[in-house]
């Protein structure tokens, strides 16, 4: 647990946010950000719809550069090196960044293919057997699959694949694992497990999940970003970080008050 | 209401049912082993059979279906993955005239380029121009093929350090293949069934695929001997028309439940 006087900055800051505005087009979706995520800790992001909570986590492993009129300005630093660099390959940042999706998204191939394809397209020399072992038991899966690792990683279920798409995660041996809202496709008890896994998941990997379910933040997160949406003069709505500070901060004594609305159930 | 559309529904199915029965009762009495292995028979001498017909059709086919398949499945990759916008709107409504150009044009338009230059019919000009008939049918499924793989697939492949290249490569391509494969199915049947492009660039001949001239002479087909056949007034040969007329539609309901058997391995 973290002590009391444990602030962000004292923590090693993995990724570091430095005022980053991110525009659609012409239209800014989220403004002035500034933000430090500490190493092998969860960060939470919570916040209305629409507030670019997921908008901000893909700007991570720069999985926005899909949409052809995104745009970025500001830094983004991952151990200093800013990801936005000409010279960065995205391709190099995906691989040490790694991203779990909302539905679970597994591959249409076997359960073992689904662990090994990353690996395989990194040039990894290894024993493979053994990767997707480490993997699928790093991910809390291996007990429940080990007998069926030829069958089709979409015939297991939702929950299996979930964990099977965050094992196909960590095979890569990322440094950080992002996750936007891995959990609500999933049943209690598959959301329970997946839960249960970020726990153990954060002593290795630097953990940032996005979640509407604000229980959820309060149990798995050791910090919380709050996001929240303004209306412009020109009525447009445009998202922006309320506060950012240790969970229990976030819940119990949030020095907004949207903030506190918002974690009290009364708005969004 | 649905009395009303039962009964249409049987309306629907009836001219196949019908053209089914009257070839089974018409065609069947002339199948004989012979008819798989022997040639066109002279008016009026019993016996013979369309071996060179059944091998010939199997050749244009083939020769169609290396043309076609590449072209049309890299076209489709090229609507639906890479471009967006006015180009693929234009390539997609010219793939549609294609499709509604009668058969006998294509036939005309082969003869002018192929059996005019080379001077000689020949069964590379038929499978030139049955290549043309497949083309569109081919693009168009291969496109709803790749527009049914989820974007939550593409972008976990990318995600996990896969460029474009791979993801369609290895992730797309592997998914769509069922529904691909009925496209291709499809356009074979349509193509194994169509006589007047033939009738202008394979005509017909009594004798067997002549290898040693690699394929440049006229060359026979299922489909030509049946229209020359059913024209003559010689009982001999009607009934190997009608044979003959057997076979072609048995081969393309194979081809059909061949696709329906693959299709059934569908994912999305």
């Amino acid at each position: 647990m973290l002590s009391p006087d444990d602030t962000i900055n004292q923590t090693q800051a993995v990724l570091n946010a430095e005022n980053v505005d991110i525009y659609y087009g012409d239209f800014l979706a989220l403004k002035g950000i500034f933000l430090q995520i500490p190493k092998n800790k969860v960060t939470a992001f919570i916040g209305p719809s629409g507030c670019g909570k997921s908008t901000l986590l893909r700007c991570y492993n720069r999985l926005n550069d899909l949409i052809p009129v995104f745009r970025l300005n500001g830094k983004i630093t991952y151990h200093g090196q800013n990801l936005y660099d000409k010279d960065v390959d995205p391709v190099m940042v995906r691989r040490r960044i790694g991203m779990v999706f909302q539905r679970p998204n597994p591959f249409p191939k076997s359960i073992y293919e689904n662990i090994t394809f990353g690996a395989k397209l990194n040039g990894f020399k290894g024993d493979y057997d053994q990767l997707v072992e480490e993997s699928l038991r790093g991910a809390a899966l291996w007990d429940e699959v080990k007998d069926k690792l030829r069958q089709n990683g979409m015939s297991i279920s939702g929950g299996q694949q979930q964990r099977l798409c965050i094992a196909r995660t960590i095979a890569l041996k990322p440094d950080v694992i992002l996750m936007d809202e891995p959990c609500a496709a999933l049943d209690p008890i598959s959301t329970l497990k997946v839960e249960e896994l970020i726990h153990q998941l954060k002593e290795q990997y630097t953990i940032i999940i996005v979640t509407h379910n604000m229980q959820q933040a309060a149990r798995v997160a050791d910090y919380t970003g709050f996001f929240n949406v303004r209306v412009t003069d020109e009525g447009k709505r445009q998202g922006y970080l309320a506060e950012h500070d240790r969970t229990e901060v976030i819940f119990q004594d949030p020095k907004e008050e949207a903030t506190k609305e918002y974690v009290s159930g009364r708005f969004g | 209401m649905s009395g009303i559309a039962g009964t249409f529904m049987v309306m629907a199915i009836i001219p196949l049912i019908l053209i089914l029965l009257y070839l089974l009762i018409q065609g069947i009495s002339s199948i004989s082993p012979s008819v798989f292995v022997e040639l066109p028979p002279p008016p009026m001498v019993d016996g013979g059979g369309f071996g060179n017909a059944i091998l010939g059709t199997v050749i244009m086919v083939s020769i169609a279906t290396l043309i076609s398949v590449p072209i049309g499945v890299l076209a489709a990759i090229f609507l639906s993955e890479y471009s967006g916008g006015q180009l693929a709107n234009w390539i997609r409504f010219a793939t549609n005239v294609l499709s509604g150009v009668p058969s006998i044009i294509i036939g005309v338009f082969v003869y002018g380029a192929i059996v005019l230059s080379f001077k000689t019919y020949s069964a590379w000009a038929g499978g030139f121009a049955l290549s043309i008939l497949m083309l569109p049918i081919i693009v168009r499924t291969t496109e709803e093929a790749l527009k049914l793989i989820p974007q939550e697939v593409r972008q976990a492949s990318v995600g996990i350090g896969a460029n474009d290249f791979q993801t369609i490569l290895f992730v797309v391509l592997p998914a769509a293949i069922p529904a691909i494969l009925t496209g291709v199915t499809l356009a074979i049947a349509r193509a194994a069934g169509d006589t007047a492009s033939l009738m202008f660039t394979a005509l017909f001949t009594q004798f067997w695929p002549n290898w040693e001239n690699k394929l440049a002479e006229p060359t026979a087909s299922l489909a030509v001997l049946v229209f020359n056949f059913a024209i003559v007034p010689f009982k001999n040969q009607q009934q190997l028309a009608w044979a003959a007329a057997f076979i072609l539609v048995l081969l393309v309901l194979l081809t059909s439940v061949i696709s329906r058997l693959a299709t059934s391995k569908r994912q999305f």
